[in-house]
């Protein structure tokens, strides 16, 4: 597990600067994220988010679940956005305008947001060394509108954009590696987590914040309506994500990369597969392809 | 619902701001009031309500942790247990309870 | 003690927003906006300017940037020109509805296609709608004047709008001419060192910016931003009034040259009103009762002061640099037809479009739209195009 700022669920404020009553899915693993991530970065934060899931469901006026200054612009520019408020804050501080005092500067962004329209955004921002946290909820398609594909939907999963027809069966492309993106920027700290695994996420989250300069997360968020799971087994799909191999979790300190949680006797991706709705054509022929993939790319990570 | 009255007079409130003449909106429509979502009880969308067995449950609070509402509450023996103003009946944590503690049950 | 010195209009921008004390700069650059961005960096590399400089990757980025630091409380500048201009084009409505008093310098450049770096307004004329203030210059010391009295414009309580400051691409942002610069103390006079932001993002007040605006509610967000727009031209007229009182160099919404007996008056914004001017005084010279209304606010649309300007023409000329397609001619000409419809003044109203894609537009030009207007070749309520095939 990630560096222990939290070393039990004890140790987690109980306290919610991302409340209830929003109006996520039942069982949204986005929402959840969000929550957790939150209690890392506390009141002394300012989130900038971009349009997609997050933004609606916790932003109809006049209700906001948000007990922190929050910021919504467009789809594209959350990482922008983040660039302004950053040196604003250090500009103003420096100025003796505002009190010097620590406040997170967050970017919240889908993987829409993130891998496909915000990616411009997200370079220039990590290129700059702003120093800021970037986290991408990454439900894989782009949800908020109705299930269409993006660059990290997996390869073969159905979406609306990418549909199982006669000539073509889902994602004809693989996942988009946005941490090996983030990475070769050369920030200081890269990490992935996902919901099923909530210290290693708030330790993460909380890292990226201390951290001096850039830091990005990546959270894999199980989407119910998206994936086509049943809303009840959000954390169980979370969990064979990364014992499947399929989303490991690991971090990048300094461009050195340390696995966190390390899935023993991985299971068979076909386990991770079958239970979502959005994978349901794929053929053992497909699965084996898909279990081959996982394959290396475990064995890049040093992971058996 | 059971609805305190302090709490409905406060969605009150809130429902009025989508009757605002252009004259007194608040500045940019900006939210002032941080929070405001506690006033919208999701609670009405469930179809399946969590149950609590008080004496199974091991106060791990696992169910705590995991509801993407935030709406379980630790309660005066310790135990925890759905806030119903909130919970969407996901089953998340009826179905992560390690001591299989909660049941979801119909709601009527 | 103010100094007179030689700088070009490009680098006029540069000392104002300097003497303005931004906080926060967040620039690509594009010809031939890029002189003001490479003098800013320098100045910001000397410590010359205490500024956050941002090197975003794209005007799409800079003006986002603008909205974060600007809703943070900090006082923020950005440049654009052409494409730039268009690849911010949404967020603009943003900036402006969200109420953050950005200051933008755009130097008009030609929109594309084809690739054209000259200087016309399609670039503003395309965005116009965005609710910002609108502000046109003639020259290096009209540049640097309306740049330093847009911060304090827009960071009024009774304003709280992103004004853009327009002016001549190539032919302005590459001349050099005088300016009188002040000193920086005379400069705290007018505007102070730091913006009072009295709405930003705040963890001691966490507020929320950019919430969903559904429809029983956005009609009425954008109700006020209108109003706010159109209230906005009262403190513009105060401002340049204080500027005036303070610098010695008052502004009006509207210059008047030679209109006191004149029969026929050109309508016109930015630069190429310099030449005009020259027309005008030819004309004269020949006997026409000729005269010049340069239009400096152009965003809210001063109709008041434009009626009381053109009450005793004969003949009005609106010279536009850009063609609204498909609609009935130039931006400014609209604005004009439009304003007379129910002003019932005798008044023949003609519009000229020209200077597209940097194309110059001469004395001699301006001496044709007068006996194009006079003779009737263009009537009455209708335009033409300075180009070759039609007039040039």
């Amino acid at each position: 597990m990630s560096e222990k700022y939290f070393k039990k669920i004890e140790d987690l404020p109980r306290e919610e600067w991302f409340v209830q009553g929003h109006r996520a899915c039942q069982g949204c693993g986005l929402a959840l994220a969000t929550r957790l991530a939150m209690k890392a970065l506390g009141p002394n934060t300012i989130v900038a988010t971009a349009t997609g899931c997050l933004e609606v469901i916790s932003s109809p006026y006049p209700y906001t679940s948000w007990a922190v200054p929050w910021i919504h612009v467009a789809f594209e520019n959350a990482a922008a956005v983040a660039s302004g408020i950053e040196a604003a804050l250090k500009a103003l501080m420096r100025k003796g305008v505002l009190e010097p005092k620590k406040i997170n500067v967050v970017a919240m962004a889908g993987d829409g947001g993130t891998a496909d329209i915000g990616l411009q955004a997200l370079s220039g921002a990590l290129e700059r060394w702003h120093d800021f946290v970037y986290i991408c909820l990454d439900n894989e398609a782009y949800m908020n509108t109705g299930i269409q594909r993006s660059g990290t939907t997996p390869y073969m999963a159905w979406t609306t954009t990418s549909p199982v027809g006669k000539i073509l069966r889902g994602k004809w492309t693989v996942k988009k590696n946005m941490p090996a993106i983030a990475a070769a920027h050369g920030i200081p700290y890269v990490a992935t987590a996902t919901v099923a695994y909530p210290l290693d996420l708030v330790n993460k989250v909380k890292r990226a914040a201390e951290t001096e300069g850039p830091a990005y997360i990546h959270i894999l968020c199980p989407c119910t309506p998206g994936w086509r799971i049943s809303n009840e087994i959000t954390i169980k799909i979370s969990r064979l994500a990364v014992q499947t191999g399929f989303f490991p979790l690991y971090e990048i300190v300094n461009g050195e990369l340390k696995v966190t949680v390390k899935p023993g006797k991985r299971k068979p991706v076909a386990e991770y597969l079958k239970l979502q709705g959005r994978f349901r054509h794929l053929t053992d022929e497909d699965i084996a392809k898909i279990q081959e993939h996982v394959d290396r790319e475990c064995a890049k990570l040093g992971i058996p | 619902m059971e609805v305190e009255p302090e709490a409905k007079k406060k969605m009150a409130e809130l429902e009025a701001m989508l009757k605002a003449d252009w004259r007194s909106i608040p500045h940019a429509l900006i939210i002032f009031e941080p929070a405001t979502s506690r006033y919208y009880y999701t609670g009405t969308w469930r179809t399946f309500r969590p149950v609590t067995d008080h004496e199974k449950c091991i106060r791990c609070a696992l169910c705590w942790v995991y509801c993407p509402e935030g709406a379980v509450r630790q309660v005066e023996d310790g135990a925890y247990e759905a806030d119903l103003r909130y919970c969407k009946g996901c089953g998340i944590c009826a179905a992560e309870c390690p001591v299989k503690a909660i049941e979801m049950v119909k709601e009527e | 003690m103010a100094r007179r010195i030689a700088v070009k209009d490009s680098e006029a921008v540069a000392l104002a927003v300097k003497l303005a004390n931004v906080d926060v700069i967040a620039a690509y650059p594009i010809t031939p906006q890029t002189h003001i961005v490479e003098v800013l960096s320098q100045m910001v590399a000397d410590g010359e300017l205490d500024a956050e400089y941002i090197n975003v990757e794209s005007e799409h980025s800079a003006m986002s940037a603008c909205v974060g630091a600007s809703a943070a409380g900090a006082r923020c500048f950005t440049a654009t020109a052409g494409q730039g201009l268009a690849l911010m084009h949404e967020i603009l409505f943003i900036a402006a509805g969200n109420r953050l008093p950005i200051v933008m310098a755009v130097a008009n450049r030609c929109l594309s296609p084809n690739l054209n770096i000259w200087g016309d307004q399609s670039d503003v004329m395309a965005s116009r709608d965005c609710g910002w203030i609108l502000v046109f210059a003639e020259n290096a010391q009209e540049i640097f004047d309306l740049t330093l009295t847009a911060f304090r414009i827009g960071e009024d309580e009774r304003v709280l709008l992103p004004v853009m400051v327009n002016f001549d691409g190539f032919t302005s942002t590459h001349v050099v001419e005088w300016l009188d610069l002040p000193e920086e103390e005379q400069v705290r006079k007018f505007l102070p060192a730091h913006r009072k932001a009295k709405y930003r993002l705040d963890p001691e007040h966490p507020a929320t910016f950019g919430a969903i605006g559904f429809p029983e509610i956005q009609f009425e967000l954008k109700r006020s931003w209108e109003h706010a727009l159109v209230e906005s031209k009262k403190v513009v007229k105060e401002v340049w009034e204080e500027f005036g009182r303070i610098f010695g160099r008052r502004y009006d919404l509207i210059d008047a040259y030679q209109m006191e007996d004149a029969e026929t008056a050109f309508l016109i914004m930015g630069g190429s009103s310099g030449t005009c001017r020259a027309a005008v005084d030819k004309l004269r010279r020949e006997g026409f009762k000729v005269g010049l209304l340069k239009l400096r606010l152009y965003r809210p649309f001063p109709k008041e002061e434009l009626l009381e300007a053109i009450k005793n023409l004969k003949n009005l000329i609106v010279v536009d640099k850009h063609i609204c397609f498909g609609g009935l001619g130039g931006p400014l000409f609209n604005d004009m037809r439009s304003l007379l419809y129910d002003a019932n003044l005798n008044l023949n109203l003609t519009g000229f479009i020209a200077g597209i894609g940097g194309r110059d537009i001469r004395v001699k030009d301006f001496e044709k739209m007068v006996e194009k207007t006079v003779k009737g070749e263009v009537p009455p309520g209708k335009y033409a195009f300075m180009v070759r095939g039609d007039f040039e």
